[in-house]
């Protein structure tokens, strides 16, 4: 990928995130916090390529850290949030 | 061996990134945010998926052990944690998924010459350390693990520019020469720069440095997706910075701070020292008895729900309270103050457990006139939220937090556990005050008792 389009991608990813977000209410601030914070869990993708092409043991060993870092940021906020969330369930028995 | 070609699996993160955006949406609605977790969940997935089918791994055991590892560890704990926990594990969550972005820079080095991706490398180096031990030192307050008042000492902004300076030298010496034992180093001097950063926080600042922080990892993210010309990460990473900086600035303006303020002022110094000796002057103190004769024969009651109420587990017996209350023909509301129970939306949170009614949740801006037609304000383990000193006393560690007006409804009575000054360490002039009277104990405790005297009137 070249640099232009990089540049492109992340420029326009950063109007998004503004406008994704720019009307939120306090009540959600939290929950959409805790969103966020599992979605740059993502971070395993670039973990699991870094130690399927490792070589050397101790690579592997600290790119298999990593994996078990970013799954743990992955999914447990993923987790977290839906607890989270699960409490604002039942109000005027309609949110879900 | 790889099952997808390139375009399938540049659509398929392309479709991932679209389930990001769609769930940061959804998170931004009540009605639609359990969904939009979901659907980035599933993101997520599909971005997983789509690695191990479309990139040649070696390994593939071992990844999976490390994958289950993860998920045997995060996933309970997520489960089992209590409400009022939440904001550390939030923070925590943070932290190591910044570690991870800083590992996985730190094993691309070698396969990269390039000065622009080195560059992106060592940024990723340092902004993922400084995630990875601020949100450390945060995890460590909001725990009570150490003080949570902020942490100064003489020299701190001249070791934190020292700090600061190192930083970008060894980065320079890392793009230049591509030295591992040098980003070694960079990520050492990340880790202290993230500890220098949160320590002189104070207590009531620490929700909007988790969502800062938040941001950082977000941004660490997207430059390891550079580095490994992953687009995925690129976009997620993004997103996250972004609505992480959105999210921090609404936070801050919540309490009416500046996020320059929250991370400079203890460099400044001066605004955080707090007052911490307990004042001997008297306060008066009433019985549950007492406290529930107020509240049976007035009109309209108002419940400050603050950190105390979420600690001792009492949203359900404030909740039922308020129901009796309301079975007498008062007017019961309660006012949730933005960081009330410790960061934004907490304590709507706890209460929507407890099935109090949403109409019954009044935001700051809508309740705060009414508290002058209140015949008892009622703060049940609040204590800066309502504190005089934010408009008052300029010195203050929280001046300029808007709170809630409860001085103006003709009796406040507060639940406290002790006279112990609240998450920001400063004394609160309201206990002092004519109309106010305490009735100490846990809040739990004390509001059982006082529903145990409303319903014997």
């Amino acid at each position: 990928m070249d640099g232009m389009a990089l540049l492109t991608i992340t420029v326009l990813a950063v109007f998004v995130g503004f406008e994704v977000v720019s009307k939120v209410s306090s009540t959600l601030h939290t929950p959409l916090m805790s969103g966020a914070n599992a979605i740059h869990g993502i971070i395993l993708v670039g973990a699991i390529i870094v130690a399927g092409q490792a070589a050397d043991p101790w690579v592997l060993a600290v790119a298999l850290l990593a994996v078990v870092l970013a799954t743990a940021n992955l999914v447990g906020g993923f987790v977290v949030t839906d607890r989270m969330l699960h409490m604002f369930r039942g109000r005027k028995g309609e949110g879900k | 061996m790889t099952l997808l070609d390139p375009v399938w699996t540049s659509l398929l993160y392309l479709a991932a990134a679209v389930f990001f955006i769609l769930a940061l949406r959804g998170l931004s609605s009540p009605r639609t945010a359990r969904r939009g977790n979901l659907v980035g969940a599933f993101g997520a997935l599909v971005a997983v998926v789509t690695v191990f089918l479309s990139a040649r791994l070696d390994n593939i055991p071992w990844i999976i052990a490390a994958i289950a590892v993860g998920t045997a560890v995060a996933a309970p704990v997520a489960r089992r944690v209590k409400m009022t926990q939440m904001p550390q594990l939030v923070a925590l969550f943070n932290g190591v998924g910044g570690g991870a972005a800083a590992l996985v820079a730190l094993l691309e080095l070698s396969h990269n010459a390039d000065p622009w991706t080195r560059l992106a490398i060592v940024f990723t180096l340092l902004v993922g350390a400084v995630s990875f031990a601020g949100s450390g030192v945060t995890f460590a307050k909001l725990q009570e693990l150490m003080t949570t008042r902020p942490v100064v000492f003489p020299g701190l902004p001249v070791v934190m520019a020292a700090v600061l300076l190192a930083a970008v030298g060894t980065a320079v010496a890392v793009v230049l020469t591509g030295s591992l034992a040098l980003a070694v180093l960079l990520m050492v001097l990340g880790l202290a720069a993230g500890v220098l950063l949160v320590l002189p926080v104070g207590g009531a600042d620490v929700p909007i440095v988790i969502s800062l922080l938040n941001a950082f990892t977000g941004l660490a993210v997207a430059a390891s997706g550079v580095v490994l010309g992953n687009v995925l990460l690129v976009v997620a990473g993004t997103l996250v910075g972004a609505s992480g900086t959105i999210l921090t600035r609404a936070m801050a303006a919540a309490m009416g701070r500046s996020v320059a303020g929250i991370l400079f002022g203890a460099f400044r110094g001066g605004s955080t020292a707090g007052s911490t000796a307990v004042s001997e002057r008297p306060v008066r103190s009433s019985s549950p008895e007492d406290v529930a004769v107020l509240l049976g024969y007035a009109q309209r009651v108002i419940i400050v729900p603050g950190y105390g109420l979420a600690v001792a587990q009492g949203q359900h017996t404030a909740a039922e309270l308020a129901l009796a209350l309301e079975a007498r023909g008062i007017e019961v509301d309660f006012a949730i103050h933005p960081v009330a129970g410790r960061m934004p939306g907490h304590m709507n949170v706890l209460l929507a457990e407890a099935n109090v009614p949403y109409e019954s949740l009044k935001e700051m801006g809508e309740i705060n006139s009414e508290f002058r037609t209140a015949d008892v304000a009622l703060v049940v383990g609040a204590n800066d939220v309502v504190n005089p000193a934010a408009k008052t006393s300029s010195g203050s560690p929280i001046y300029g937090m808007p709170i809630l007006e409860v001085a103006d409804a003709r009796q406040v009575i507060f639940l406290k556990r002790s006279m112990r000054p609240g998450f920001a360490g400063i004394e609160n002039e309201l206990l002092y005050e004519p109309q106010t009277s305490l009735l100490f104990g846990d809040a739990k405790d004390s509001l059982a008792k006082v529903l145990g005297a409303v319903k014997a009137l």
